[in-house]
């Protein structure tokens, strides 16, 4: 074990109402402590302003897919990342914010003008339709003792703790 | 006369979600500032349609995370006012109690997370540095207060993001004697850290001074539920009058191109909240934030921080107030007395008055309805006052560094949620056209 050793990770939002990222604040409360001490928080854009990517041990990734962009940037993070864990529901199974995939004809005409404005892809994905996944945390939110064991797992992976 | 052509392209943090702020400035003048909502749109208000009005809070929730709670409570209340419900005593209590935590929790994540390390110089709340005494204090008391607001939360709604228990006629589970104990033991060991947080944003020296007007849901007691809505310039608004107000005025407004409405700009959140009631505040809050309340009514944008604060004291002496009043008991849930209708509902969501509009037909289904966002009412304010912090800042010739953090520091002295209106925020300073 090094003394010094930290966690790089980043926490990454996509298409979804961001509630995991609430829980993981929330989680802070008790947790703060150990995580100044073990994690090195290269990107997150609800933290800090001066945002890395370079290369990270864990990139967690929250929502779905909604635009090209979206999948460019997730593949970036892939590249860079050498494990990614996708953070609830969204991220997992594409839904909520996929609820527009199943919408009737009627439905699908009314926001056609807005897909195409905003260049929205045709369907919304989840996170594995475009990268490889190698831990899931679904749940709306997450699940928080899945996060936490999530979490010890990767830091025991890691040499952390 | 400095002659500046700006280009600066950089995503803004510490805020909950983004939009686009679209910047030109040629040979020293502004020639664009447009602070657009654009979101990659999820489209609940097309996916509401034909659902089950039973299932419709909960699928609303999922709008926010953060003011998920308040959606919910929102929603809730269009459909018992659509189909006639009336919630018991115990359940207004209980209802008062989830918005309590949710506002604690949310202006605690905002002041201390986003707004604070501004204060401090520092990028992260995390940077804080333990060893220094001030800064040690500072960080023990931001948890401190969100983890007494996220306890209440969990007891009384099942959990401080998209709760469970909180249903239309009442709540599916009650908390324990315990829990209730347990709750107003934390509230009362972070008070001390509420008063030092006000104090903290007391002191600061940050202002951006605008007229403007303030419009919110005002009751006595000060509450985020109940009351009309007053704006500081004599609009009075009865409960019975909120659907001709929703449509007729919010949503005109809030889709509006121009700057104004009616000739004037209005702001909804914490600081339209203590401007107009301010005297409702519980009485314990007034007596110990005193010389803060004594700043209010404020046109510095700054103090919607402050306001914040001040609330998160009320809730605290609030719920202290509130739980002991109460032997919860579960109780059945109120029935509907129509089989169809449309309601309202109306809440003051941590960043101010949150509108639902529901129809329910008599099979149950909702036919359609309307949401109408705080962030939606303040973005046109928002995007006046960016414009003028840009022109006062460059005869200074501010570096590009200083612009975008004095930017983002009045964006997030707002408290913009781009998950409600939006997602996906950059600050995009164009290069000037030749």
């Amino acid at each position: 074990m090094t003394e010094n050793k930290k966690l790089r990770i980043g926490w990454f939002t996509f298409s979804c109402c961001e509630d995991s990222t609430i829980i993981f604040t929330e989680l802070m409360n008790e947790h703060w402590e150990e995580w100044k001490r073990v994690l090195d928080v290269r990107h997150a854009r609800v933290l800090q302003t001066r945002n890395v990517l370079d290369e990270l041990d864990v990139a967690f990734i929250e929502g779905a897919l909604a635009t090209q962009e979206h999948i460019d940037k997730v593949k970036e993070i892939r590249s860079k990342s050498k494990k990614v864990v996708a953070i609830g529901a969204c991220a997992v199974m594409g839904l909520p914010s996929a609820q527009r995939n199943q919408f009737d004809a009627k439905r699908l005409e009314e926001i056609q003008p807005l897909l195409a404005r905003f260049s929205h892809l045709p369907k919304v994905l989840k996170l594995s339709d475009a990268i490889t996944v190698d831990v899931a945390i679904p749940g709306c939110p997450m699940s928080e003792k899945n996060f936490m064991d999530a979490l010890a797992g990767l830091l025991k992976e890691f040499n952390i703790v | 006369m400095h002659q500046v052509d700006l280009s600066l392209t950089k995503e803004i943090t510490k805020v909950e979600g983004s939009a686009t702020l679209d910047v030109i400035v040629k040979k020293g003048k502004v020639e664009k500032c447009t602070f657009g909502i654009t979101e990659f749109k999820r489209f609940y208000t097309q996916a509401m349609r034909g659902k089950p009005y039973k299932t419709l809070p909960s699928l609303l929730a999922r709008i926010c995370g953060t003011c998920s709670n308040a959606h919910l409570l929102c929603s809730i209340e269009a459909c018992e006012h659509a189909l006639g419900i009336t919630p018991s005593p115990q359940s207004m209590v209980m209802k008062k109690l989830t918005m309590n935590g949710l506002n604690i929790r949310d202006h605690a994540l905002h002041l201390y997370l986003f707004a604070l390390p501004d204060m401090y110089g520092k990028d992260s709340f995390l940077e804080f540095d333990e060893k220094d005494e001030e800064q040690h204090q500072i960080l023990h008391d931001a948890f401190e207060i969100k983890a007494a607001g996220n306890y209440l939360s969990i007891i009384i709604a099942g959990r401080g993001v998209h709760a469970m228990y909180p249903g239309i006629g009442g709540f599916m589970k009650v908390p324990t004697p315990e829990e209730v104990t347990e709750a107003i033991k934390k509230l009362e060991h972070a008070r001390p850290a509420v008063l030092r947080t006000i104090e903290l944003f007391r002191k600061s020296i940050n202002t951006f001074d605008r007229q403007t007007h303030f419009m919110a849901l005002v009751a006595n007691p000060f509450s985020y539920l109940d009351g009309h809505i007053i704006s500081d310039d004599g609009d009075y608004i009865n409960e019975k009058d909120y659907r001709d107000h929703l449509e007729h005025v919010v949503i005109p407004y809030s889709q509006a191109s121009g700057y104004t409405f009616k000739g004037r700009s209005f702001m909804v959140g914490s600081l339209a909240r203590i401007n107009l009631s301010k005297d409702t505040l519980h009485d314990n809050t007034k007596k110990d934030a005193t010389l803060a309340l004594s700043l209010f009514p404020s046109t510095n944008i700054y103090h919607n921080n402050l306001a914040q604060a001040i609330e998160i004291l009320h809730s605290f002496d609030q719920s202290i107030d509130l739980l002991p009043s109460q032997k919860f008991v579960k109780e059945e849930l109120a029935k509907p007395t129509k089989a169809e209708g449309i309601g309202i509902g109306v809440v003051e969501a941590p960043r101010g008055t949150l509108y639902h509009k529901v129809t329910i037909d008599r099979a149950g289904k909702v036919v359609e309805g309307d949401i109408i966002v705080p962030t939606g009412q303040n973005q046109i304010n928002i995007e006046v006052d960016l414009k003028r912090l840009i022109e006062k800042m460059l005869p200074e010739n501010p570096s590009e560094d200083v612009l975008q953090l004095e930017l983002e520091k009045l964006i997030r002295a707002y408290d913009p949620c781009m998950s409600c209106a939006s997602h996906f925020l950059t600050v995009r300073i164009s290069e000037a056209q030749k």
